[in-house]
Formats: structure tokens, C-alpha cells, sequence
């Protein structure tokens, strides 16, 4: 298995053994049950459901109370997701994994939901130049010409405009995994992640 | 959260470093890695100026060398520092000594610190 679920704790930075300063995000990962192992012969398609963190009882549905008791937890999970089983992988509900299936120097995919910005302009959204401050200029961030004229008489679609801005999902890629802190579920990711302190993220090989 | 993460910051602080402050003249000894030797390299000079915080501290140190002017930034909590050394405690009146780097000679010398026991 190489996926796990985690809270970003925020970022501080590490020294590697050359003395470099290493800038990293700290992931409080796992430990994540194994909910559900879905199989080709009764999903239709290999995959392993993990859950972390606890839901409060009085927050619980009963659904979801009765989807985990089957897999034989005490808590609720807060989130749950699915990741890629191996074909050669054998995992059964239940069972708990945690940072250990990283190991420091791998590279992984982090998702996550990026802070909302609102709405913001297209020199902030779409990092448009902008115009001159000073000689004569009026407006400053204005998006300018919207496109031809008289031809299509329209403006073509996917034109970037000012608009809402981040809480989209985003995957960050090819990450290094600097340190892993087995005792206190800790993953030291090298580089920034997606999304505010607290938020949930994704983690996977 | 941000408490484990102070937590975190804490565990990785240097502790023993002497508390130097801009002005005076310090003595940093750092380890350089050559190939496959390790030897302990000396900075010798005046404390320009301390910025940040936490694990992200660093200091800068400024020395003529043969008349050229060198800085070196160091960050204080990295491991490759062996000590500091205080040479000499300088008095200034400000946090940051940017304006050494214009003066030569006597007029950047820095008067020393009293200390009134």
C-alpha cells in the first residue's frame, strides 16, 4: 500500500547532512484503518478504502456507524478514500497503516484543496503583467482587450476573466519525503502543499 | 497544531550558542566537508545584523579581507556550526549594520562595549 491520509500541521524547514536548509511541510499522517477492500470479483475493480481521524458520535450517521463497525473499528472515520491496491497487495479491513509505508527519499503525489481566495482579479488569478502604475495610466489590472472584433462577434470561450479563485482540488507531484516520525505519525514533505493548516491531504507513492 | 509544530521547531533549536548581538565581533567555527575530509573552517568578524526567527535565524558577518570586503550568512541553528565565539562585545546603536559596508579603516571601527558590574 502506498497511500495515506493526513492533516497539514504547517512548515518549517530541516538541515539535510551537507548543512543545507531544506524547506518542508509537516503531515500528521495516519494511522488509517482499512475500512474496505474492494476486489475484481465483488467491486468490479481492486482498491483499498482507508479512513482517518474520529467522528463524534452525535455527528454519525448511522450508515456510516455500521460501515465502519464492519470493518471492526471503535471510531468513525472522518474522511475516507480510496486508493490503488497492488495486484500482489494483500490488505485486510481492519488492519492500520501509518507513515511507515514511506520512507525518507521517496517521491509522492500530495492532493489537497487549495485556500479559497474569492474573488480575485486576472493579474492575482492568472498572473496577467498588469499596466504601468504611473505615465498616464488609469487603471492599473484591468484585463484589457476581450479579443477581435466585427469577425467572430463574440468572445471565445475559456477567455480568463476575473472570477473565483483557489479551494479546487490540486496535486502536487514528485515530492520528496524528508524525514518520517513513526512515534508521533509525522511525514516531513519537502516543499509546500495545497491547502491551510489543518486541512485534510492525500498522500500517495 | 501550530503548538506541535513550535514542538517541532524546539527539538531541532540549538541550544549552547552563546547570545551575541550586531555589533559585536564574533568567531564562527564551521564545519566545511572537503571530498571526503572534514576540517573546521573560522569566520572571524563583525555581526552585521540578526534576522528572522525560529529555525529560520540567521546572521550575517562581515570581515575585510586583504581589502575586500566578505559577508558570510549563517544560519544559527545549523548543525555544521561547531560554536560561536565572542571575540570582542561592540556598542551600536542599531539593529543592523548595513552601514559598515561604506566606511573603511578607523572610522569602521566599532567602540567596545562597557559593562557596568
Amino acid at each position: 500500500m502506498s497511500g495515506l491520509i493526513g492533516r497539514k500541521v504547517g512548515m518549517t524547514r530541516v538541515f539535510d547532512d551537507q548543512g543545507r536548509e531544506i524547506p518542508v511541510t509537516v503531515v500528521q499522517a495516519g494511522p488509517c484503518p482499512v475500512v474496505q477492500v474492494k476486489t475484481q470479483e465483488t467491486d468490479g475493480y481492486r482498491a483499498v478504502q482507508l479512513g482517518f481521524g474520529a467522528k463524534k458520535e452525535k455527528r454519525t450517521s448511522r450508515p456510516e456507524a455500521g460501515h465502519a463497525r464492519k470493518a471492526g473499528l471503535e471510531s468513525t472515520p472522518h474522511v475516507l478514500r480510496e486508493f490503488e491496491m497492488a495486484a500482489d497487495e494483500e490488505l485486510e479491513a481492519g488492519q492500520e497503516l501509518t507513515v511507515e509505508v514511506f520512507e525518507p527519499g521517496d517521491l509522492v503525489k500530495v492532493t489537497g484543496t487549495t485556500k479559497g481566495r474569492g474573488f480575485q482579479g486576472v493579474v492575482k488569478r492568472h498572473g496577467f503583467a498588469g499596466r504601468p502604475a504611473s505615465h498616464g495610466h488609469s487603471s492599473s489590472r484591468t484585463p484589457g482587450s476581450m479579443g477581435p472584433g466585427t469577425d467572430p462577434s463574440r468572445v471565445i470561450k475559456g477567455k480568463k476573466l476575473p472570477g473565483r479563485m483557489g479551494g479546487k482540488r490540486r496535486t502536487v507531484r514528485k515530492l520528496e519525503i524528508v524525514r518520517v516520525d513513526a512515534e508521533r505519525h509525522l511525514l516531513f514533505v519537502k516543499g509546500g502543499l495545497p491547502g491551510a493548516r489543518n486541512s485534510y491531504l492525500f498522500i500517495t507513492k | 497544531m501550530a503548538d506541535l509544530l513550535q514542538e517541532i521547531d524546539k527539538e531541532q533549536l540549538r541550544d549552547g550558542l552563546p547570545d551575541f548581538n550586531p555589533g559585536d565581533t564574533v568567531r564562527v567555527l564551521y564545519r566545511v566537508t572537503e571530498g571526503e575530509k572534514e576540517r573546521i573552517q573560522a569566520f572571524e568578524g563583525v555581526c552585521l545584523g540578526r534576522r528572522g526567527g525560529g529555525m529560520g535565524e540567521s546572521f550575517t558577518v562581515r570581515k575585510v579581507s586583504s581589502g575586500v570586503g566578505v559577508e558570510r550568512v549563517f544560519p544559527l541553528h545549523s548543525p555544521f556550526i561547531k560554536d560561536i565565539e565572542i571575540v570582542r562585545r561592540g556598542r551600536v546603536r542599531r539593529a543592523k549594520l548595513y552601514y559598515l559596508r561604506n566606511l573603511r579603516g578607523k572610522a569602521a571601527r566599532i567602540p567596545e562595549k562597557r559593562t557596568t558590574r
